[in-house]
């Protein structure tokens, strides 16, 4: 079965966070990129559920030219294809990007090849809308699945397993359907050397997108103000014990 | 007119939804007394329309009936949607909790308007701006919400669930609306049970010993278990340690999991990420162990010990059991 996969080249949030002068975005001189975990364990699932059923895994992204690094990586760890839609990523907000990947997704079915499953993550490490996989199922008139640790393909339905407030959650979907996926529930493989040698030669899909952004109705961006530190600190590896333990007794907490 | 989706837990209303509700009553004030009206769906424990008076709300509406038995995004989103309608609502908003932010981004797909997730405040009723965490929470965004009704969940722990000065008259009504057969194609089928876990333990814990992933995988928390035992406390982790299966999510501190507040809180390879600061930032005392100095836990406590956790925690249980002479 075919498989789509979408994910976001987004600014690594371990390194320091700075602003672009017109505080619209952030300012991607000075970090790494990457895409959130669980977009990872998407694209791994995606791998998987393809590999399992014969089909091909592809992997889709809207953002700007530098966003190749993104698909070129998910190519090395088992996706088969990869559709870029170039723009500026910054001017579309979630409801924006969902229509842009219905249309890709509807436009590769008229062409003779749907795609059964579509996975997004649950949210995206910069943006964190929380929406754009929900979006993508009214716009295409399917059934979706939110929050997915772990997805099966048979007989024509998704199985998908979420981890709810009361206890782990079965949840079933008839295909074609969209599922968006938590990190946790399968480990990502790391890329070969012919893994990543094979992604060189894969031909990516060009495009541009197919609609005008409604935009994301941003103002600006903030830093939160740095707070002045008061940290006492009380030694160095198992040296500090004692001090530990004194504080323990100072706080009347032993 | 606000509308909210509150969610229930064994013990009534979720804290997130209670401060949900705290964050409607400033927008209703800021409104000049718009009314509250809550949704809630499915069995519900007892005392819930005592507690959504004295938190100010007006009106309840309980969904209960055929489709509502499981929950399902789209049938919950589909209620909302009939009783926004009918109620003429200009705000529906829910907590940041995983249900809370995929419920509502069913309704801004059906309505076909934004939805800002993870809000911690707002300024100005027109325009009606709304500032919200992103980056993981290394930065916030401010965001202009003009269409109507405006939608956005809270972040969780942003703000705080206190009971109102004036009392609300929670006026109950019984629905039981139709769900379309096309809301219930993606379904639940089973649930699992979860283990029997002791209500509130954590939260009412006077020390917290924490662990994040420096506790480096399942077989690292045996150190911090036995301090957190010695000290007659409770183990607190991050959302990494339950996302990757380490320990159980009902010991996550943080937006998504409890609020603590103990007299002290040991957070041991804790990084000291924005959303479990928000879950942590009430301790009366904080003691970080970790190997980095720089890290925003130890430069956000009021005491650090820089090193490897699986060198000072076991230095501290040898220590307290030496002066307690065993
Ligand atoms: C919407 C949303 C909601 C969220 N809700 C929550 C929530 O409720 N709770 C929560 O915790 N997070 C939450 N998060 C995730 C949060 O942003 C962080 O990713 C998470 O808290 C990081 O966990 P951590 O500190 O364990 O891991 P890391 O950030 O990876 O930090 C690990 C730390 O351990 C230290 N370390 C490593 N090895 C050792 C060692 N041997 N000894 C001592 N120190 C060591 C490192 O220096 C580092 O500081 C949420 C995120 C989002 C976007
Ligand atoms: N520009 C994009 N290109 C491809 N996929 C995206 C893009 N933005 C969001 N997504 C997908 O949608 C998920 C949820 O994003 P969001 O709703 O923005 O938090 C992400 O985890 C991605 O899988």
């Amino acid at each position: 079965m075919d498989v789509l996969v979408c994910v976001k080249r987004v600014p690594d949030s371990s390194s320091q966070i700075l602003l672009t002068e017109d505080a619209q975005a952030v300012d991607g001189r000075h970090v790494g990129f990457t895409v959130s975990p669980h977009e990872e364990c998407a694209v791994e699932l995606a791998a998987r559920l393809a590999d399992a059923t014969g089909g091909t895994a592809t992997v889709l992204t809207l953002g700007p030219a530098e966003a190749v690094e993104q698909l070129r990586n998910a190519l090395a760890l088992g996706c088969g294809a990869a559709v870029h839609v170039e723009a500026d990523t910054s001017r579309f907000g979630p409801a924006d990007v969902a229509r842009e990947i219905a249309a890709v997704v509807r436009e590769h079915e008229g062409a003779g090849s749907p795609y059964d499953l579509v996975l997004l993550g649950n949210d995206a490490a910069d943006s964190g809308d929380f929406q754009v996989g929900i979006r993508l199922a009214y716009a295409l008139g399917r059934p979706v699945v939110n929050g997915a640790k772990v997805v099966e393909l048979a007989d024509g339905v998704a199985t998908a397993h979420v981890d709810g407030p009361a206890g782990a959650e079965t949840w079933s979907a008839p295909l074609p359907a969209v599922v968006t996926v938590l990190e946790g529930g399968v480990e990502p493989r790391y890329p070969t050397i012919k893994g990543r040698m094979a992604a060189r030669k894969v031909q990516i899909e060009q495009r541009r997108p197919a609609y005008e952004p409604g935009g994301s109705r941003r103002t600006r961006l903030l830093l939160p103000p740095p707070e002045p530190s008061t940290v006492q600190v009380l030694g160095k590896g198992a040296e500090a014990a004692p001090a530990v333990v004194d504080l323990f007794e100072k706080l009347g907490v032993r | 007119m606000i509308l909210l989706y509150l969610e229930t837990d064994e013990a009534g209303i979720a804290e997130t939804s209670l401060e949900t509700v705290a964050l409607a009553r400033s927008l209703a004030e800021a409104g000049g007394g718009i009314a509250i009206r809550a949704v809630l769906f499915g069995g519900l424990p007892e005392g819930v329309a005592g507690q959504l008076a004295a938190h100010g709300v007006d009106e309840v509406f309980h969904v209960t009936g055929a489709g509502f038995e499981a929950f399902s995004g789209a049938a919950w989103a589909s209620a909302l949607q009939a009783l926004r309608e009918r109620t003429g609502s200009v705000v529906v908003a829910a907590g940041g909790s995983p249900r809370g932010n995929e419920v509502l981004a069913h309704l801004a797909a059906r309505l076909d308007v934004p939805m800002a997730a993870n809000v911690v405040s707002f300024a100005g009723l027109a325009p009606f701006v709304v500032t919200r965490q992103v980056v993981g929470g290394a930065a916030l965004e401010e965001m202009r919400l003009d269409q109507r009704p405006a939608l956005f969940t809270v972040a969780g722990h942003s703000w705080t669930a206190r009971a109102a000065v004036t009392p609300g008259k929670a006026e109950w009504h019984e629905e039981a609306p139709e769900v379309a057969p096309g809301d219930l194609a993606a379904r639940i089928v089973s649930v699992g049970q979860r283990e029997a876990v002791r209500p509130g333990a954590l939260k009412r814990a006077r020390v917290v010993v924490g662990a994040g992933r420096g506790a480096g995988g399942p077989d690292g928390f045996d150190g911090v278990v036995e301090l957190a035992e010695l000290l007659g406390g409770a183990l607190g982790v991050s959302r990494v340690v339950t996302s990757l299966g380490w320990r159980p999510h009902h010991e996550q501190v943080g937006q998504t999991g409890s609020r603590i507040s103990p007299e002290l809180y040991i957070p041991c390879g804790i990084s000291g990420a924005i959303q479990h600061w928000a879950g942590c930032s009430s301790s009366k005392t904080i003691l970080a162990i970790n190997t980095d100095p720089e890290a925003p836990m130890v430069t956000k406590a009021d005491y650090a010990v820089i090193g490897d956790m699986h060198e000072v925690v076991p230095a501290i249980v040898e220590e307290l059991r030496r002066r307690s002479g065993a």
